[in-house]
């Protein structure tokens, strides 16, 4: 077994609860909601059946510069924000730009940019599409952006696999370094998809909560009353690094990265399979890489979106793989604070889950006033303390397409 | 209807602030687009496609490449409205 260990060094996150990381667990803690009514226009005109989202809290364009939200999709505006965020949190190390990757997600890429360029061509014509169109609404715009601000020449990938995207860029960035093509990789995922379209087309699916009337509450992982999820839109990044590299340079060390796995149902393109096997063999497959036990997991970021049958579904995966130590295990769900980050939710959740193991303290799980009978969990409901020692916890991600991804962490002393 | 120097100079300078967020009382006549205001060609030509609309002309692509200064541009536009 390799003796190369990776750590987290660096957190940076834009999210509908603050515009940065510590901002942003803070306000996890404190039990805050980021979901509020749109105000937008075109929420009424288009008579959408969900009029609420939660939305980022600090619009891009008061961070970056014109020329930037000009040039980019607000997707890639997130990621950039988050992006550098982390590095700086790392310490802005000096890096050999070949030993420098970024392994980014999104979800849908630059929604915005292609749906307003086609507006433009058809209300005006082609002459005024904007040049840089096409790059804006690429899904590997974000990463692009980011590598190009960090002069990252290791390659710049994107993942797209749905809302389990960011969490299989982690792991991703894991083998990476473990397999030894770059020393430090910029990780995470972003998304900016609160558009008409993707609203209606949720809603469609009836995937979104209709508690118009109260969308504060609307999602309510667990919860017997929960009608389905909330989309949420920002960026979370994590800057991942060899532990060598990181000790080289005094680096502050958040938690040591120990397994990342993914796994495919093959089942259905958007309902999760009941039996939960491929989603166990995910979480299975991260803990072997970690060289841990089932009994070893104290704390567990579920993906937990408030939709009647997923959160049931992951259940039914959890138990499978931890029977009865999944007793013990403090398990938070913190979509019902943040929404539903679709290609960023598995970043925010995996930087959630190493604050909680840095910080020893498992965040809550807002809005769960009736749990449901049939998800006998232990939900963290306000913040929790977690033990000393070794602590391991996992963070786990499913998508349409039928993607798991899990990713493990342990805490570092 | 001819538009006066002017009346170019202030559009032509908010369109420039819109695009890059370069200070309108900074576009001047004798300002280089690339050298002075560090314009490059995808906003030159996300400005040059704005101020078709803004001013009712039409400006060739063969055209923006001498288009060097703001005072080119407000030349040929006034020009191109009269």
């Amino acid at each position: 077994m390799s003796s190369k260990r990776i750590v987290v060094t660096g957190i940076g996150a834009t999210s509908p609860l603050a515009g940065t990381a510590p901002e942003t667990w803070a306000a996890l803690l404190a039990g805050k909601s980021g979901t509020s009514t749109l105000e937008q226009e075109w929420v009424e005109r288009l008579e959408l059946p969900v009029k609420f989202a939660a939305q980022a809290a600090v619009p891009a364009v008061e961070i970056l510069q014109r020329i930037e939200t000009k040039r980019l999709d607000p997707s890639s505006q997130f990621a950039l924000i988050a992006g550098r965020e982390a590095w700086a949190d790392a310490g802005s190390p000096e890096v050999d730009p070949g030993r420098l990757a970024v392994d980014w997600a999104t979800g849908i890429g630059g929604v915005w940019t292609l749906l307003d360029a086609w507006d433009t061509l058809r209300e005006k014509g082609p002459r005024r599409v904007l040049p840089m169109t096409v790059p804006m609404l690429m899904p590997n715009g974000p990463a692009a952006a980011i590598g190009m601000d960090l002069h990252a020449r290791a390659g710049v990938r994107t993942v797209v696999s749905a809302c389990a995207s960011s969490t299989e860029a982690i792991a991703n960035a894991y083998d990476h370094l473990m397999a030894g093509y770059a020393d430090v990789i910029v990780t995470g995922g972003s998304e900016a998809a609160i558009h008409p379209m993707p609203i209606a087309s949720f809603a469609a699916m009836q995937a979104l909560s209709k508690r118009n009337d109260d969308p504060a509450t609307a999602s309510r992982p667990y919860d017997v009353t929960r009608d389905g999820f909330v989309l949420g839109e920002g960026a979370a990044a994590l800057v991942l690094e060899t532990e060598e590299h990181a000790l080289a340079r005094g680096a502050k060390i958040y938690a040591e990265v120990v397994g990342g796995s993914v796994t495919s149902d093959a089942y259905h393109i958007t309902a999760p399979d009941p039996s939960g096997s491929a989603a166990a063999r995910a979480m299975l497959s991260a803990l072997d890489q970690a060289d841990a036990s089932i009994s070893d997991v104290i704390h567990i970021n579920a993906h937990a979106t408030s939709t009647p049958v997923g959160d049931i579904a992951e259940y039914n995966a959890l138990r499978r793989v931890f029977g009865d130590h999944l007793d013990n295990i403090a398990v938070s769900a913190t979509k019902a604070s943040t929404g539903h980050l679709l290609g960023g939710a598995g970043a925010i959740e995996a930087m959630f889950t190493v604050l909680a193991l840095h910080n020893r303290l498992a965040p809550p799980t807002i809005n769960l006033t009736s749990q449901d009978p049939e998800i006998p969990l232990d939900v963290v409901t306000s913040p929790r303390a977690l033990p000393a020692g070794d602590l391991l916890a996992i963070s786990n991600s499913f998508g349409f397409g039928g993607h798991n991804a899990v990713v493990a962490f342990r805490s570092y002393n | 209807m001819a538009l006066s120097t002017e009346e170019v100079l202030a559009g032509l300078a908010e369109l420039v602030n819109d695009e890059t967020g370069i200070a309108t009382d900074t576009v001047e006549l004798d300002k280089s687009f690339t050298d002075d205001l560090d314009i490059d060609s995808i906003s030159m030509m996300t400005i040059v496609v704005n101020a078709e609309e803004k001013f009712d002309v039409k400006i060739p692509d063969e055209e923006v490449k001498n288009l060097k200064t703001v005072g080119d541009a407000v030349a040929f536009i006034t020009a191109a409205s009269a």
